[in-house]
């Protein structure tokens, strides 16, 4: 008799225990679902936040990293004289190697017509280091600039290298709309 | 004509170069006027992985939950289990890369009541809920087998030995207040710090940083002879998961039918998780437990205040992990590195158009509210140091060799051993 009150008291314990937590879990994915969201979110940059430093080469989880150079070629100048593409300053202009802003050459350089050049990148080269991105935007009109890839991104919880961003350029950004392509907004978040 | 070439942009650089910056920001050289029929190229950006896909990774976790339950309860079977749990390595370790998880989604649900422009998406509030939901249920059915994490630890054990009680008493302790933490540092929107040093990440992935590889394969190591070690001393989920099927409706028993006390199945268990009957001498010692427990319950309000009180204290600390409080604290006890050009935080800074006493005023805001978190975090770490005391004095009479439900991972190993038949 004894043995059978203590276990219903325990059985007690138990259920109502259960039903509290119950209760806190629907609680709680109230809440979240209140705020919620059908998409899902993925991670891109700003390309008017970004600060060409190079860490999307280094910091991110996959390597080579899932950040790419992309050429906004309705931007582009088509310069002969491409500051994304030869090292500023270099008096000897052949395309040769060693006048090449681009680590891995993964710029290709075509001529169009007199006097204009289609700059193209080669996605499976870049390595995202933003050497390009700071000559154009500095001496060009800016039209290479870096995105995040989401075919090769794998979309961490916690984008590496937003951690390590200087200056807080990578943002979590809906899935619906997953880049920040330069001509679609301007610097000051306004459309164009 | 390959002089003009080079001449016209360089004079149009020049001439830019002189006007000043807001009135070029978009072009500083015109778009050509092709003569060829030269048409642009399109700029290809690839689509993230599509949304069906990701509901798609619920409905796996989903049918994984239902068919360890149905294993578990019903079938009794560990050849299951295993086979179960390698898939469930192969799916959400190796083929998803380990991102989406269950043990991260509570930062991400503690993020989206915080910060209200982040909206936590419907297939992260899945992964959170539904382990948990199972685990009221069916006790831990989620590690058992749907755990990637959990998998991967499973399948290197090789010679378990036995961690003495206390020793696994109380670093038992240390997810509750890893989960404290990591519920800190995202409310506060600093970081993720579960996903940030998950071991085995780097491992699905097939490269991380240096130092995640060799805490990802020490942690394999030990798994080799301390069975699970994330799982019993690390796993801040498991925390929750331990609360929820502590009170479980129903779970996994070893024997499936009467306990015959053969005592076989008490080495199966490699994670300690078999509780023995309970001694009569035990059971008879009622009054000096009573006291203790009494005791100890009444220093819980005492263990809550220190705890909230150290942590507290230490608020400043806590907050360096966040860049502006970082970079505040850096700018502000060492102003020499402004000069030195190779600290790309300082320089991207000095660079950008925030002014010092803005990221101080950011800085100061943001020890604000991780004063206020230290308080929470340090008063619930100390509650759980205390709920710890106390259940040492909690003793269930047991007659037979039961699973301890908030210990086990519902592996299938000890329903093996059990000679009893249906």
């Amino acid at each position: 008799m004894e043995r059978k009150k203590t276990k219903s008291r325990r059985e007690f314990i138990n259920s109502s225990m259960r039903f509290g937590m119950v209760l806190a879990l629907g609680g709680i994915g109230g809440l979240a679902l209140r705020s919620s969201t059908k998409d899902q979110w993925v991670w891109q940059i700003d390309p008017f936040k970004c600060s060409w430093c190079g860490r999307c080469a280094t910091n991110c989880v996959l390597n080579p990293s899932a950040v790419k150079c992309v050429h906004a070629y309705e931007l582009c100048g088509y310069c002969d004289l491409c500051g994304g593409y030869l090292i500023p300053g270099h008096s000897d202009r052949s395309t040769a190697a060693e006048n090449q802003l681009c680590p891995t050459a993964a710029i290709e350089r075509k001529f169009i017509e007199e006097p204009y050049y289609e700059y193209k990148i080669n996605e499976d080269l870049c390595i995202g280091c933003a050497k390009c991105a700071e000559g154009c935007s500095a001496f060009g009109n800016g039209s290479l600039y870096l995105q995040i890839m989401h075919h090769l991104c794998v979309n961490c919880n916690e984008c590496a290298i937003a951690r390590a961003c200087p200056s807080d350029a990578i943002k979590r950004v809906k899935g619906s709309e997953p880049y920040l392509m330069k001509g679609d907004f301007t610097a000051d978040g306004g459309e164009t | 004509m390959k002089l003009t070439s080079i001449i016209l942009p360089l004079l149009l650089f020049l001439l830019a170069t002189a006007i000043p910056e807001e009135t070029f920001s978009q072009q500083r050289f015109p778009a050509p006027e092709f003569e060829s029929g030269y048409e642009l190229p399109d700029v290809i950006t690839p689509e993230p992985r599509a949304l069906a896909l990701e509901y798609g990774d619920v409905i796996v976790l989903l049918l994984f939950l239902l068919v360890t339950s149905w294993v578990v309860i019903k079938k009794r079977s560990r050849q299951w289990i295993l086979w179960m749990s390698v898939g469930a390595l192969l799916y959400f370790g190796f083929w998803r890369n380990g991102c989406i998880c269950p043990v991260g989604s509570p930062q991400n649900m503690v993020l989206s009541l915080s910060d209200p422009s982040y909206a936590v998406s419907y297939t992260v509030i899945a992964f959170f809920i539904l382990p948990l939901i199972f685990s009221l249920s069916f006790g831990r059915v989620f590690c058992g087998s749907a755990c990637p994490l959990g998998a991967i630890q499973d399948l290197v054990i090789v010679r378990p030995v036995s961690v003495p009680v206390w020793i696994q008493k109380s670093l038992g302790m240390f997810p509750f207040v890893y989960l404290a933490l990591a519920v800190l540092y995202a409310a506060t929107g600093t970081d993720f710090i579960i996903c940030r040093y998950d071991p085995f990440v780097g491992i699905f992935r097939m490269g991380a940083e240096f130092h995640l590889i060799v805490l990802g394969i020490s942690f394999l190591l030990t798994g080799m002879f301390v069975a699970r070690p994330y799982c019993r001393f690390v796993c801040p989920y498991g925390a929750l998961l331990k609360v929820t099927s502590i009170f479980s409706k129903r779970h996994l028993s070893i024997t499936p039918n009467q306990c015959i006390q053969c005592k076989l199945c008490t080495d199966s268990c490699p994670f300690g998780a078999i509780d023995k009957p309970t001694p009569d001498k035990l059971v008879h010692d009622i009054k000096g437990r009573t006291g203790r427990f009494m005791l100890y319950a009444a220093i819980i309000p005492l263990l809550m205040l220190i705890g909230g009180l150290a942590l507290s204290s230490s608020h400043v600390f806590l907050a360096k992990a966040h860049p502006d409080v970082y970079l505040a604290h850096l700018l502000i006890d060492n102003p020499e590195v402004m000069d030195d050009l190779n600290n790309l935080d300082v320089q991207t800074f000095l660079g950008s158009d925030r002014t010092i006493d803005e990221l101080v005023e950011s800085a100061g805001e943001i020890q604000a509210s991780f004063y206020t978190g230290a308080w929470f975090t340090g008063v619930f770490i100390g509650l759980v140091a205390g709920l710890f005391l106390i259940s040492q004095y909690i003793v269930r009479r047991r007659t037979d060799y039961e699973p301890n439900r908030g210990d086990c991972y519902s592996c299938g190993r000890c329903m093996k051993y059990c000679p009893v038949q249906k």
